[in-house]
């Protein structure tokens, strides 16, 4: 396949940044997108030029480092995938291809295609501890919890926290990913004693971050790589609404 | 192409970068100590319940206001005597206005601060623009919104201040009581007019499309199981008021609703 890549390049933090193109031959449909920006670097290295920074990790879909806002969408065309996941044959021949970093207040470009997702972590500090006796190990399901409870949780819990809710939404909103977090946790006994606690914490350090509010376009559940619905969304807002007329404070 | 190795790029190790403290919502040390409640409300997700909840209270009395004003298919003594009998109550009348106005605000001023704080969660746009299942309604919302009100500044500059075509405002029917009938009648038999309610319906229908729905996710009273029924309910709900309230300057233009005999040409 022939290519034409417009990349982001952004020496630093604190450079302005540009679209730069590329011209990129011989690229297999059968490349990943990440293989495709490794051969594209190799080039690179051999003119002697600064390879694209970008971010991976375990290239199996489930880490959650991978990035990019390809074409307009996080993680690329095909739904339900990460970008390390996506192959080239989503792609035409002689197509021209936009790779953008995920754009944010709160996530800083840190070079090029990486930004700093350290307000995800931020956020999750917020959400505290979580009860749990010590001693002997229990007895396997000595604690019951209800099969759709337990399939809700584990929903929940497939946020591999990658960003591409807050690069989609147009307000730059983190809403899905903190209602994941709140949402496995709110669905199980482990984390009952601090529920309500948890997620006024949580929606206060989300809003210290700089991220948006949700206007419910939904593009977030859309463009999340594990399908993480919109449902966790309302059940965040009706936790915290009824948490915070309770009187929980952060 | 590529930048050259030579102009700085090169291996200097990427340093965490000083983050700028954009955010029109509060942060931790301008609300310590103050009430839970107050916080949580000055929260996006609080501000969002306002907005809902608001917005709900706003979409009762656009109801109720087409109710009483489709009285015009009745004739002039009904809507002349359903507006006396309105004016006739001053102090539940004024209690419902400023509670109205307080609400509008609480929305429209609710949403603006939102829609700031928005804007600067996302400084730098996308070279390319892309967008998978939004829709046109939840787009436009702030400009549907404002859109809306400007019109609602001008309908109450109409028939309520009688500040823009003064003319008719003046008139009395034979019973001594405001004509209510005769005013908009020879309002809406003003093209211009006319053009101006059916288009700031249709701002307005777009804009329940979208909120109607929405407020309920908001509310955190909906799952997948109720979405569809929620969105088919505002959709349903968007024709009614746009149909319902379109249909009197339709009428009046179709001259389907005169003036009484003697009032205007």
């Amino acid at each position: 396949m022939k290519l034409n890549l417009r990349i982001w390049r952004q020496k630093n933090a604190e450079d302005g940044g540009r679209m730069d193109n590329y011209e990129l031959e011989d690229i297999s449909a059968d490349a990943s997108f990440l293989e495709m920006l490794d051969v594209l670097n190799e080039s690179l290295i051999e003119r002697s030029e600064e390879p694209v920074a970008f971010d991976h990790d375990c290239r199996e879909g489930i880490c959650g480092t991978c990035s990019l806002v390809i074409n307009g969408v996080p993680h690329g065309p095909r739904r339900a995938t990460t970008t390390c996941q996506l192959h080239m044959r989503e792609f035409k021949d002689g197509d021209t291809i936009t790779i953008e970093p995920f754009r944010a207040a709160a996530f800083p470009v840190l070079r090029d295609l990486c930004v700093d997702r350290g307000a995800f972590d931020r956020i999750l500090q917020q959400g505290g501890f979580v009860s749990v006796n010590t001693g002997g190990a229990q007895d396997a399901n000595a604690l019951p919890i209800a099969k759709v409870e337990a399939d809700t949780a584990f929903d929940a819990a497939a946020c591999i926290g990658c960003g591409a809710c807050v690069a989609a939404c147009p307000n730059a909103a983190a809403m899905l990913f903190v209602a994941a977090k709140v949402g496995h946790l709110a669905h199980l006994p482990q984390g009952e004693p601090e529920r309500e606690q948890r997620v006024v914490s949580m929606v206060h350090a989300m809003d210290e971050e700089g991220f948006g509010s949700c206007r419910n376009y939904y593009e977030c559940e859309a463009a999340c790589p594990k399908e993480i619905s919109v449902d966790f969304i309302a059940e965040m807002n009706r936790g915290y609404r009824q948490s915070v007329s309770k009187g929980v404070s952060a | 192409m590529g930048s050259e190795g030579g102009d700085g790029y090169g291996l200097e190790p990427c340093s965490p970068p000083k983050v700028l403290p954009n955010r029109p919502l509060p942060g931790v040390e301008e609300t310590a100590g103050m009430n839970p409640l107050m916080r949580g409300m000055a929260s996006s997700l609080g501000s969002k319940l306002v907005v809902a909840l608001t917005g709900a209270g706003l979409i009762g009395f656009v109801i109720a206001h087409m109710a009483g004003n489709l009285q015009m298919f009745i004739g002039q003594d009904a809507v002349n005597a359903y507006a006396a009998q309105l004016k006739s109550m001053p102090e539940l009348l004024w209690v419902m206005r400023i509670g109205l106005i307080g609400v509008a605000a609480a929305h429209v001023v609710t949403a603006v601060r939102l829609a700031a704080s928005n804007k600067a969660a996302r400084p730098v746009a996308y070279h390319a623009a892309g967008s998978i299942q939004q829709t046109t309604s939840a787009r436009t919302m702030v400009l549907t919104g404002l859109l809306v009100l400007a019109f609602v500044v001008y309908h109450l500059a109409h028939f309520t201040w009688g500040l823009v075509h003064a003319d008719a405002f003046s008139l009395v029917d034979a019973q001594g009581r405001h004509d209510v009938f005769s005013m908009t009648v020879l309002g809406f038999q003003q093209p211009i007019v006319a053009g101006a309610y059916l288009l700031a319906m249709l701002l307005l229908a777009l804009h329940l499309l979208h909120g109607a729905a929405s407020l309920f996710q908001t509310w955190g009273v909906t799952n997948q199981a109720w979405a569809p029924l929620f969105k088919t309910a505002a959709k349903g709900l968007a024709w009614v008021i746009l149909i319902g309230n379109a249909s009197m300057p339709i009428a009046v233009q179709l001259g389907l609703i005169v003036p009484p005999a003697g009032v205007g040409s």
